[in-house]
């Protein structure tokens, strides 16, 4: 019995990673995917600023599932978001100051983000408190995976750099339209088309071997 | 107060500074409701009208918070103040233009979730902006959004009847052609601040 809520909650926490991940498969909270990720170490940032705000938000929405009133809901959770978005908003300015200058409006917008009402709304109003932390902490590891990939890929063309470190040398001649906003939808769209390609290829290769799936 | 001026202010929002295309705001009903012209359009007036009920609520507001030196509030009051307006709005329409709120249904209440609305309330507090450049700020801002959402609705509409490899179909072809589109803006930059 033991066993199988363990491997129910792995199960849980893995589902944002990769089956349903944020970034990559739902295509939620583009916003701030695509804004912030000029570089891998703003993209890091606000990916942990987001999980933060995700998993508190979470585990409110879930201890507080019996109490709230149906019709007033959604306007519960868009409070309790913002309360620990402003919270997030002060560590962030407390920590570092140029971090905070760096990512700007994006950490308050962190609040319209779907991915984290539509958690509350999809996940944590329905399932009790460590179900919806572990559910939550996946997809946010799962967005944070997302932006890194996004602000890597697009800090390595555009400045030659990761995590600001040089990596080609003096002669290297940076992409510059990759950090600029066209970059961000090139790269997020080559990302989602590479990985349409890997599914068709298993799709085929499913399909020419035979086994497993019935038609 | 910002010393820039007020046509400065508004082609900077539609344009130099897109809210969709430079500063990425707005993306989910960007990409969500730009398939077809007949609800692109609506839904980016509907958007603009919100923007601009927004901004001037969040310009009052502001005013009042500071008074009491409770800035720390600001985020919540501002998308409690939303949300009630565009519930607001939904209830106005629905009194005094039915055919109207019947032709915008679903995407009326979820202009509450879109990121371009808190960022003008948001921005316009950050730069300080006086009342008459929070206007021109916001209908700038709404002006940009619908644009936007029109002339992508417009290309992906053509593209339904050209020929596409199947992988590419679905959202990685609507990013590429936002990347195309909003290159084409760049060139807009040097257009107010």
């Amino acid at each position: 019995m033991k066993d199988l809520s363990q491997a129910k909650n792995f199960d849980e926490f893995l589902e944002g990673i990769w089956r349903q991940n944020p970034v990559f498969v739902m295509v939620l909270g583009m916003c701030p995917a695509l804004a912030v990720t000029v570089s891998a170490v703003n993209a890091l940032a606000m990916g942990f600023a987001t999980t933060f705000v995700l998993v508190c938000s979470c585990l409110l929405v879930s201890l507080m599932r019996k109490l709230v009133p149906k019709e007033v809901r959604i306007a519960t959770y868009i409070v309790i978001i913002a309360t620990f978005v402003t919270v997030v908003d002060y560590i962030i300015q407390a920590v570092s100051l140029e971090l905070y200058e760096a990512l700007g409006a994006f950490i308050q917008l962190i609040v319209v983000n779907c991915i984290i009402l539509g958690r509350a709304e999809a996940h944590a109003s329905k399932h009790p408190p460590l179900t919806a932390i572990t559910n939550a902490l996946g997809m946010g590891i799962g967005f944070t995976i997302g932006l890194f990939a996004l602000g890597g890929v697009r800090e390595i063309l555009g400045a030659g750099k990761f995590f600001g470190v040089s990596l080609f040398g003096a002669n290297f001649q940076p992409w510059v339209v990759m950090v600029l906003p066209p970059g961000g939808f090139f790269v997020l769209g080559a990302w989602l088309l590479l990985f349409a390609v890997i599914r068709r290829r298993k799709e085929v290769r499913l399909s020419t071997s035979g086994g497993g799936h019935v038609a | 107060m910002s010393p820039e001026s007020l046509s400065q202010i508004f082609l900077s929002a539609a344009l130099a500074n897109n809210f969709v295309l430079a500063m990425f705001l707005g993306l989910c009903p960007f990409l969500g409701v730009s398939a077809r012209m007949n609800t692109a359009f609506p839904m980016g007036l509907a958007s603009a009208f919100v923007m601009l009920v927004a901004s001037l609520c969040a310009f009052g507001l502001n005013l009042l918070l500071t008074q009491f030196h409770l800035e720390f509030l600001r985020l919540i009051a501002y998308i409690v103040v939303i949300a009630s307006a565009v519930q607001l709005v939904e209830m106005i329409l629905k009194k005094h233009s039915p055919a109207l709120f019947r032709a915008l249904g679903i995407y009326l209440p979820l202009i509450t979730t879109n990121c371009a609305v808190l960022g003008v309330a948001l921005f316009q507090t950050a730069r300080e902006y006086s009342f008459l450049q929070s206007l021109s700020f916001s209908l700038g801002a709404g002006a940009g959004f619908t644009l936007a959402l029109v002339l992508m609705a417009s290309m992906r509409e053509r593209l339904q009847l050209s020929e596409v490899p199947g992988v590419v179909q679905g959202t990685a072809l609507s990013l590429m052609l936002a990347g195309l589109l909003s290159m084409a803006f760049m060139g807009f930059a040097g257009l107010g601040a």
